[in-house]
C-alpha cells in the first residue's frame, strides 16, 4: 500500500508513478520570469536571481503572503531556513519552548484575523508543536506551522530526529503536507495559507525536508488562479441558500421566545457588526459563548453574557426556554448543551455555520444555513427588513423579555466579598482588574477557574479582546497567546490571566517576552490548588482530594521567578492592595509585569452544570439555590 | 431503512460509498484515518487509480450503524483532496469483489471441491497433491456463499479484495453526488 503515501519512506519512483498529480505539477510550471517580484510587494528585494535555495524561497513566500512577524525554534533540518530569515523583512520572535510558539502564533491570529505562523524543526520540536496544533484546530485558528524534517533520501530510515510529521499532525490540522521538491515550495505555502484562512480556518502545515531546503530552485509565484486549480477538492460555500434565509427570517419574526446563540464563527468571520445590527432590528436577546465572548457589548441590554456549564443562570435557562435558537457560528458543543437530549427542547433551531458537518451533527437544524456567518446574517437582515415592509408584523415577545428580565435581577452573578484578613476572591481580583484597565485592553487567559471567572465578571465591550482556549481547554494556554497578540498589536494593554498550574506550564516564555521586548502583563491567581479539579473533587468526589495541591505559597516563589525571567514581580496578599498593584502594573511598560493575587483555595465556580446533567439541574451559588424554582 | 440485496433478497445493511480523490500521496492513510478518529466502522475498502489518472476511487463500505452516513460524508468531504462523494443505492448499483482461496483438496474430495468451483463458475488457479487455488468475481454476497461452502473443506488461505462499485446504468442512474443538496453545496473549511 506504499503508493498511497502510507509509509512516509515510500521511494520517489512509487511516488511519481502513482502521483501523477504531483509530478505533472511540477513540470508544468514555469518561473515567473513575467512578474518582476518587486512590483508585488516592495518589501521584497528586487534583482534576487531567479535561481534561489529551497529556504529563499520559503522566507520569500512568507513575505509575499505578508507575515510580518513569526515564531520559531530553530534546529538541524529546519536550519537553512534560519539563514535567509538574517535577510528578511520578517521579525522573528525566538521562543523558549515549541508549544509557545504554536501559541503565540495563535493568539497573533486571534486577535489580528491574519494567520499566526510557527517555524520549528523536525522531531520533537513538531511534537511540541502538536498541543497548539491541535489547539487551533478546535477554536478554527488560522495558523500556519512550517516545520523541519529530515532529507529526503533519509525519510523513513529512523534518522536522528526524524517523525513522521505528517502522519502525527494529521487529525489535528485542517490540511498537511510533506513537500519533496524544492520547486513546491512556493505553491506548497500558498496553499497552506489559503486553506488556512478561508472557509473554516484552521491550522495547516507544511513539512519541509532539510534537502528541500538546501537545494535550488527556479524561484516563481504562483497565480491565485494556479492555487485554486491545485485544489479542486477546496471550494468553501461562504453563501447562504436563499431559500433558507427566508426560511430564518420568518421563523425570527414568528418568534414569541427567540435567542441568538453568537459563537466564535461571528469573530471568524468578522461579523460583530452585521450581529449588532440584526440584534437591534428584532431586539432579540444575545448570549456569547465562551469562544464569542466581545463579539456583542456585555453593556448592551440584549445580551445575556455566557451560556454553559459555567454560564449565568438567565443565559442558561433562556437557551433552555427558548422556542427559537438562532446558532450563529457555534457548534452546539456539549460544554454549552449539557445533556443534548435535554438540551432547549422547545426550541426550533436555525444554524448558521459555514461548515456542513457541523450542521446537524449535535442537534438537526431546522433551518440549516451554510455559508460565512457575515454574509448569511446581512442577507437575514434583508430578507426580515423586506417581510416587515411588506407588512409581517414581529410576534410579541414581551412576555418572553420580561420573563427574561426577571431572571437577570433575581440571578445576578453572585459571590461572597472578601473578608478583612482573609485570602483575596478571585473574582474581586478580576473585578479590579476589568474596573482598572485601559480601554480595549487584551485579556487571554488559561484553562480553569480563573478561565470561568475571567470570562464571567470580565465586561467584554470590544471584539478580538478576549483570547482563550476554548475546544482544547489548553493549560497554559495564556501567557504564549498573549505574547503574541501583544506581537499584534505592541500598543496595547495585554493581560494574561492565569492559575498557578497553568503557569508552571509555559511560564518560561515570559523570558522571551523580556527579551522581545513583549512586554505582557500576568494576573497570577494563586490558590495553591489544581482549582477547577478541585472544585470537582470536592463537589463529585466526596471531598477526596487526590493530586491537586500545588504547594504553591513557597514554592515556586512566584515573585523571585518573574524577576528572574526579567519582569517585575508584585505579590498580593490584601483587598486593599489589589487596585494599587495593578494601578501599578499598568503604568510599567518596558518589561513584563507578574502579579501574584494569593486568593481564596476553597472558591468554586458557580453557576455550574454538572458534565453530562441537564441544563435544567444548573447549581446556583449557594446563596441562590433555594430560589431555583423561580429560573422557570 | 432496510433494503433488500438483489442477489441474495437479504437486507441490506450497508451504505457503499464512492470517493472520488486526488491521486496523492498519503490520501487514502487521510481517509482511513478520518474514519478512526471519528469511530466509524468501516466494512471494506478497495482503492485505485480511477478513469483519470490524476483521481483515485475509494469504494468504502460502512456499517449503517457505525454513525450518521450524512456525518461521514460531510467530514469526508471536508478533506482537501476529496473531489467527490457519491452514495450508492446498493438495489441500483453493480457491486463486485475478488476472492481467491487455497482450498484442502486431498485426491478424495477433489472431484467435489471442483464441482463447487463450477457450480459458482469460480475458475481453479493452481492445482497441487493437497491443496487447490481457487478464485471467484462477483457479488460480495455469491462470494460470501462460497467461502462458507469452502470451508467445510477446509480453506488454507483467504484473500479477498473488499466491494468496488459503480452505479447500475439503468434509469439514467448515474452517481448520484452527495456533495450538491441545499444544506452541504461547497466545501467546508
Ligand atoms: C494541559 C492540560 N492538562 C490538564 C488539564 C486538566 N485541567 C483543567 S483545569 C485544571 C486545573 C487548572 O489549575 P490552575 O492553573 O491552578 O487554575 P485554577 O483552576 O486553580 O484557576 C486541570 C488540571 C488541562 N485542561 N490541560
Amino acid at each position: 500500500m506504499c503508493f498511497f503515501g502510507l509509509v512516509p519512506g515510500c521511494s520517489n519512483t512509487f511516488r511519481n508513478h502513482f502521483s501523477p498529480t504531483l509530478s505533472t505539477r511540477t513540470s508544468t510550471r514555469k518561473p515567473a520570469k513575467a512578474r518582476p517580484m518587486a512590483d508585488q510587494a516592495d518589501h521584497v528585494q528586487s534583482q534576487t536571481p531567479d535561481r534561489i535555495t529551497g529556504a529563499q524561497a520559503l522566507i520569500r513566500a512568507l513575505e509575499m503572503e505578508g507575515v510580518e512577524t513569526m515564531f520559531g525554534y530553530p534546529g538541524g533540518c529546519i536550519l537553512p531556513a534560519y539563514d535567509p530569515l538574517l535577510d528578511s523583512s520578517i521579525r522573528h520572535v525566538l521562543v523558549r519552548h515549541e508549544q509557545g510558539a504554536g501559541h503565540m502564533a495563535e493568539g497573533y491570529a486571534h486577535v489580528s484575523g491574519k494567520p499566526g505562523v510557527a517555524m520549528v524543526t523536525s522531531g520533537p520540536a513538531a511534537t511540541n508543536l502538536v498541543t497548539p496544533l491541535m489547539d487551533a484546530y478546535m477554536d478554527s485558528v488560522p495558523m500556519v506551522a512550517i516545520t523541519g524534517q529530515v532529507a529526503t533520501n533519509a525519510i523513513g530510515s529512523d534518522a536522528f530526529q526524524e517523525c513522521d510529521t505528517v502522519g502525527i499532525t494529521r487529525s489535528c490540522t485542517k490540511h498537511n503536507e510533506l513537500v519533496m521538491t524544492s520547486q513546491d515550495l512556493p505553491m506548497a505555502v500558498r496553499q497552506a495559507f489559503h486553506i488556512a484562512t478561508t472557509g473554516r480556518p484552521g491550522p495547516t502545515l507544511i513539512d519541509v525536508p532539510k534537502d528541500v531546503l538546501v537545494n535550488e530552485m527556479d524561484w516563481y509565484w504562483p497565480t491565485d488562479e494556479e492555487v485554486l486549480a491545485s485544489l479542486p477538492g477546496y471550494r468553501p460555500n461562504v453563501k447562504g441558500h436563499p431559500r433558507m434565509i427566508k426560511e430564518a427570517a420568518k421563523l425570527i419574526l414568528s418568534s414569541e421566545r427567540p435567542v441568538i446563540y453568537a459563537g466564535g464563527g461571528i469573530l471568524k468571520a468578522r461579523a460583530a457588526e452585521a450581529l449588532a445590527r440584526l440584534v437591534e432590528l428584532t431586539g432579540i436577546h444575545v448570549v456569547t459563548t465562551l469562544m464569542a465572548r466581545g463579539v456583542f457589548p456585555d453593556d448592551h441590554e440584549l445580551n445575556l453574557g455566557m451560556p454553559g456549564m459555567h454560564g449565568n443562570a438567565t443565559a442558561v435557562t433562556a437557551m433552555q426556554k427558548s422556542d427559537l435558537l438562532v446558532a450563529l457560528g457555534s457548534r452546539f458543543d456539549d460544554r454549552i448543551t449539557g445533556k443534548v437530549d435535554a438540551f432547549a427542547e422547545e426550541a426550533k433551531i436555525i444554524h448558521v455555520d459555514i461548515d456542513p458537518a457541523e450542521q446537524g451533527k449535535v442537534r438537526r437544524p431546522d433551518v440549516p444555513i451554510v455559508g460565512d456567518a457575515r454574509q448569511v446574517i446581512e442577507e437575514i437582515i434583508i430578507e426580515i427588513e423586506k417581510l416587515l415592509e411588506t407588512g409581517t408584523v414581529q410576534a410579541d415577545t414581551s412576555a418572553w423579555k420580561s420573563k427574561v428580565s426577571g431572571w437577570q435581577e433575581q440571578f445576578p452573578m453572585m459571590y461572597e466579598p472578601s473578608e478583612p484578613g482573609q485570602a483575596l476572591k478571585p473574582q474581586f481580583c478580576i473585578e479590579q482588574l476589568r474596573d482598572l484597565a485601559p480601554e480595549r485592553t487584551i485579556l487571554t487567559s488559561g484553562v480553569g477557574q480563573h478561565q470561568m471567572y475571567a470570562s464571567q465578571y470580565w465586561k467584554f465591550n470590544e471584539p478580538y479582546t478576549w483570547v482563550n482556549s476554548g475546544g482544547l481547554g489548553t493549560m497554559g494556554f495564556s501567557i504564549p497567546a498573549a505574547i503574541g497578540a501583544k506581537a499584534a498589536f505592541p500598543d496595547a494593554t495585554v493581560w494574561a490571566i492565569d492559575g498557578d498550574g497553568c503557569f508552571q506550564m509555559t511560564a518560561q516564555e515570559l523570558v522571551t517576552a523580556t527579551l522581545e521586548k513583549l512586554p505582557i502583563k500576568v494576573a497570577l491567581l494563586n490558590n495553591r490548588y489544581l482549582g477547577m479539579v478541585r472544585q470537582w473533587q470536592e463537589m463529585f468526589y466526596d471531598e477526596r482530594y487526590s493530586s491537586v495541591f500545588l504547594d504553591s505559597a513557597e514554592v515556586p516563589d512566584f515573585v523571585m521567578m518573574a524577576e528572574s525571567m526579567g519582569c517585575v514581580g508584585i505579590r498580593v496578599e490584601s483587598p486593599e492592595e489589589v487596585g494599587p498593584a495593578i494601578e501599578k502594573a499598568n503604568s510599567i511598560n518596558d518589561r513584563p509585569v507578574v502579579v501574584e493575587f494569593r486568593t481564596e483555595a476553597s472558591e468554586g465556580v458557580f453557576p455550574m452544570v454538572p458534565a453530562g446533567a441537564s441544563n435544567d439541574d444548573l447549581i446556583l451559588h449557594p446563596s441562590q439555590q433555594d430560589r431555583k424554582d423561580q429560573l422557570k | 431503512m432496510t433494503t433488500i440485496n438483489q442477489y441474495s433478497g437479504q437486507a441490506v445493511n450497508h451504505h457503499i460509498l464512492s470517493v472520488l480523490v486526488q491521486n496523492r500521496p498519503g490520501v487514502l492513510a487521510r481517509v482511513s484515518s478520518l474514519f478512526a478518529r471519528r469511530g466509524y466502522n468501516i466494512f471494506s475498502l478497495a482503492v485505485a487509480p480511477a478513469e483519470d489518472p490524476g483521481m483515485s476511487r475509494i469504494t468504502i463500505v460502512v456499517d449503517l450503524e457505525s454513525a450518521p452516513l450524512e456525518q461521514i460524508t460531510k467530514q469526508l468531504f471536508k478533506l482537501i483532496d476529496v473531489i467527490k462523494i457519491s452514495e450508492l443505492d446498493p438495489r441500483r448499483s453493480v457491486e463486485r469483489e475478488l476472492l481467491i482461496a487455497t482450498v484442502k483438496a486431498p485426491p478424495e474430495q477433489r472431484s467435489e471441491v471442483q464441482s463447487v468451483v463450477d457450480i459458482f463458475e469460480g475458475k481453479i488457479i493452481a492445482v497441487a497433491e493437497e491443496v487447490l487455488t481457487v478464485s471467484l468475481e462477483g457479488h460480495p454476497d455469491k462470494l460470501d456463499d462460497f467461502e462458507e461452502l469452502l470451508d467445510g473443506y477446509g480453506i488454507v488461505e483467504l484473500q479477498r479484495t473488499g466491494r468496488v462499485a459503480l452505479p447500475k446504468l439503468d434509469r439514467g442512474a448515474r452517481l448520484r453526488s452527495i456533495a450538491n443538496s441545499a444544506t452541504t453545496s461547497g466545501k467546508a473549511g
